[in-house]
């Protein structure tokens, strides 16, 4: 598996001058394996990844997490919606009133978006997905609800050996009374646990997080305990502050690491950055 | 170990914050927490027991009726919220395991995650006052 990522920014996009290294646009992230085109979320950076996509490509895989807005603000502007000739098979997380199509098209449509859902010109197939197991091509996928407000899951991605975990807001020490000691306790563990790659929440500092709980992201700190807990192989956090510059980010990186030792790699996620799992 | 589901571990999350005893078991009836509340008022501690089948909580605490007759465990409610997936209530005695007779009233109701997923039940009790 190719993974780039096309966004790794929280909440809303954050472009500037300070922002150059890591990227202000929101979550997405594109995995390529042979022919299959899959795509987590659809931020603001999948306008950039649509203009990318080969023109010849006729299937495209679209998973979303949730429907919050930074995780969906792209769709309107996603170049394979407006091919006829492509089929986008859309999956998300159903919740317990509203269908999914339902609360997509709250977006597609006015005064939100002018063109409606139905009016795109690409074949769109929804798949409502809960805790979740299914095929796309080679690739196996399952799903999990997470800690995070409103219907919102994780996805693990797995092709033969590798795994690719991607849980990019996520609260994990909410919901456990024993964070981070206990798999049997800990939210999204059945996604994570020894994913050669986690995408993961590190949204904040632990100081801004103490006056954040409940707001459904981590912070640098927690995620690297749920890491080391999953006994993962790389983790590369995901969904920064928007009011983070590059700057902070890194100060803020150093300052959870620093003095620390760590039997995975850690880094901070950018944008186009790519990783290969075999 | 595998987690369990989110609404699962909300619902831990949700009654180890409160001073009213809980008890959660999943679907199949094994008693997976109980607050502190609830080792106050059972006369054991979570720590020391670990999971507990239903068949050994819906008798260990001998629940009776005023009358002092055993009641049958389909007749407690978190049992009727298992069958049934439910809400449901009662009033009865129980003995701790430190010997200690309490009269009880219980509130059950069933954990349904999205979308209408059965994933166990959830018993509120109080200790009823001495009149």
């Amino acid at each position: 598996m190719k993974i780039t990522i096309w966004g790794c920014r929280g909440s809303m996009p954050s472009p500037g001058s300070d922002k150059i290294k890591f990227g202000g646009n929101t979550s997405c992230v594109q995995v390529e394996h042979g022919d299959t085109c899959l795509i987590l979320d659809g931020g603001s950076g999948i306008q950039e990844l649509g203009n990318d996509l080969n023109p010849e490509i006729r299937v495209v895989n679209l998973l979303l997490t949730h429907l919050h807005i930074d995780h969906i603000m792209g769709l309107g502007y996603f170049r394979p919606f407006y091919n006829p000739e492509c089929t986008v098979n859309i999956w998300g997380p159903t919740g317990s009133n509203e269908t999914l199509i339902e609360r997509l098209r709250r977006y597609f449509s006015p005064p939100f978006f002018p063109v409606r859902l139905k009016e795109l010109p690409a074949k769109i197939n929804i798949f409502e997905i809960d805790n979740s197991e299914f095929q796309i091509d080679s690739l196996q996928i399952r799903s999990e609800y997470i800690c995070h407000p409103g219907p919102t899951v994780g996805y693990r991605v797995e092709c033969g050996d590798s795994v690719l975990s991607y849980i990019p807001d996520h609260e994990p020490a909410l919901g456990s009374s024993d964070f981070p000691n206990s798999t049997e306790w800990c939210s999204g563990y059945n996604i994570a646990c020894n994913a050669d790659l986690l995408l993961h929440d590190g949204q904040y500092s632990q100081k801004g997080y103490e006056s954040k709980v409940g707001w459904g992201h981590s912070s640098m700190e927690d995620a690297i305990n749920f890491a080391k807990l999953s006994r993962v192989k790389k983790m590369a956090m995901f969904h920064h502050d928007p009011l983070h510059s590059d700057a902070t980010l890194e100060r803020l990186f150093d300052q959870s690491t620093s003095n620390k030792e760590f039997d995975f790699e850690l880094t901070l996620a950018r944008e186009k950055d790519t990783f290969i799992l075999d | 170990m595998s987690s369990r589901e989110i609404e699962v571990i909300l619902s831990r999350q949700w009654a180890d914050s409160l001073s009213t005893a809980v008890f959660i078991v999943d679907p199949q009836g094994n008693l997976i927490f109980y607050n502190e509340r609830a080792e106050a008022l059972l006369g054991l501690r979570y720590e020391e027991t670990g999971v507990m089948p239903v068949s050994e909580w819906s008798s260990i605490f001998t629940p009776r009726d005023d009358d002092g007759n055993i009641l049958p465990s389909e007749e407690l409610p978190l049992v009727k919220t298992l069958t049934f997936q439910r809400p449901a209530h009662g009033e009865f005695w129980i003995r701790s395991l430190k010997g200690k007779d309490h009269k009880i009233s219980v509130t059950s109701f069933p954990i349904m995650g999205r979308p209408d997923r059965f994933l166990g039940g959830i018993a509120i009790f109080w200790k009823k006052k001495k009149k």
